[in-house]
């Protein structure tokens, strides 16, 4: 970056500083859109033998059947996985998880819980996740890297026997998947509900700023 | 208004247009990714309506053809399927058929002949005493059908690949090929490695009894490194070919290496 030449006119117009950097903005609605075929094709694939008493509504699942339902799950699998394990690298790799995440106390969490529950949480500076942020982002990513490795153990159960081994055996690594999606599910709702709460957050996934 | 003409004089126009061709965007290619844009909108809409749709169906296709050849790269023919103890074995044992028990295949053992064909050197059709005489192995494992569920059960029977070194087959074809008794004539495709395997089994006893009704008599193909639906039940012929027949499933869109 050092080639970089800035000119007067740049210094001048003092853009906004960017919050989310092109690369999170791509990959978090990449993974929106993989993240909602997996749920959507997953559920399918749930109805053709629940695991509880219930099935999940037909207008609700992608692929018509199971047959279209596993199709669909497999195929964006890939979207999920590649794209998963690009963030995960770059988010490594630049310090991102490290500035953004951490530290996560828990009096630091407790205090933002509480202050968000009675809408006192401020979103002055959005380049500072609060702990709740902090606490919901890093959870998602241990939940995101979960159901990935229980669900290559029920897709390869033989040839990825030490996957099946971590979770204990083949029926656990299903109950593994089932609850990695559920807390997927209950993460989607909560973070869409404060992404409407605050728009401007929603602004800078969108637009960076 | 005075008709003008932008042609420079001496300007060949059918060059000209060649080469005004070669500066526009490639038509087809944008029509597809116009195509692959919406359908990314589609889906978040409207869900399972997008089905319907012919291009998502052949992309998804084509992925599955992928995933197929994804997972025959990545089977490692050592990767045994785990055995369980006899304590392990799910009581009872489900029946499981796209059929009621009802409606299974009632096949007379007396009559049966398991019909050999393809890429093999002796054709010769086998009966079930002449099958019985062949060593036998005995097997706990995992059944994992396509819908999830799974069962354990023991399994008696031929390893497979014996019997192909047994009848001469071309090892090096890509499937052996099964036809089943079922109602609707089910068939499946087995790839030639799966068929190789050391736990892939012609299967003729059931916890130690002869192969009951339910589960496939007179003889299943038992492959644990496979899903329920490639274990075909009731076979009547065998084909060893370098041609993918398709199968009952895998025609209806299941993937048709499926393996686990």
């Amino acid at each position: 970056m050092s080639s970089l030449t800035v000119t007067d006119e740049q210094i001048s117009a003092k853009p906004a500083k960017v919050i989310q950097p092109a690369w999170v903005r791509v990959m978090h609605w990449t993974n929106a859109v993989a993240m909602i075929l997996m749920i959507l094709s997953g559920w399918q694939i749930y109805n053709a033998s629940p695991l509880f008493g219930f099935s999940f509504p037909r207008d609700y699942t992608l692929g018509g059947w199971l047959a279209g339902g596993l199709l669909w799950h497999f195929a964006a699998m890939w979207l999920l996985m590649i794209n998963g394990l690009a963030y995960l690298i770059t988010g490594f790799a630049t310090g991102r998880f490290r500035k953004k995440l951490l530290p996560i106390t828990p009096s630091g969490v407790i205090h933002d819980v509480r202050a968000a529950l009675t809408f006192k949480l401020g979103h002055d500076d959005l380049s500072v996740y609060n702990y709740v942020q902090r606490l919901l982002y890093a959870g998602i990513i241990v939940v995101g890297v979960l159901i990935v490795l229980s669900g290559l153990s029920m897709w390869k159960p033989v040839q990825l026997y030490y996957l099946v081994k971590l979770f204990g055996d083949y029926p656990t690594a299903r109950y593994v998947h089932f609850f990695c999606m559920a807390a997927i599910c209950a993460f989607l709702v909560i973070h869409v509900l404060l992404a409407l709460l605050v728009p401007k957050s929603l602004r800078a996934m969108i637009i960076g700023r | 208004m005075a008709k003008r003409s932008f042609l420079i004089p001496g300007v060949d126009k059918r060059l000209l247009i060649k080469d005004s061709l070669k500066t526009m965007p490639d038509l087809s290619r944008r029509r597809f990714i116009a195509g692959g844009a919406s359908l990314g909108a589609l889906t978040l809409l409207t869900g399972c309506d997008v089905v319907d749709s012919s291009s998502a169906e052949e992309m998804l296709k084509t992925v599955s053809k992928f995933n197929d050849a994804v997972q025959d790269f990545i089977f490692n023919p050592d990767a045994l399927a785990p055995t369980f103890p006899e304590s392990a074995i799910t009581k009872p044992f489900p029946f499981n058929a796209y059929y009621d028990l009802d409606d299974a295949p009632d096949i007379d053992g007396d009559d049966w002949k398991l019909e050999v064909r393809g890429l093999v050197d002796n054709k010769k059709s086998w009966t079930l005493p002449e099958l019985y005489k062949l060593p036998e192995v005995t097997q706990v494992t995992r059944h994992i059908c396509v819908e999830g569920w799974s069962a354990i059960g023991s399994w008696t029977g031929t390893p497979l690949r014996d019997f192909l070194k047994l009848i001469g087959a071309d090892t090096r074809a890509k499937y052996v090929w099964f036809q089943c008794a079922d109602k609707d004539g089910y068939n499946s495709p087995l790839d030639m490695r799966s068929a190789l395997h050391p736990q892939t089994q012609m299967t003729f006893k059931y916890a130690g009894e002869i192969l009951p009704r339910a589960y496939g008599f007179p003889m299943k193909i038992r492959v644990p490194t496979k899903l329920g639906f490639k274990n075909p039940k009731y076979v009547i012929s065998m084909e060893v070919t370098n041609d993918y027949k398709g199968g009952y499933w895998e025609d209806q869109g299941y993937n048709s290496f499926s393996g686990s």
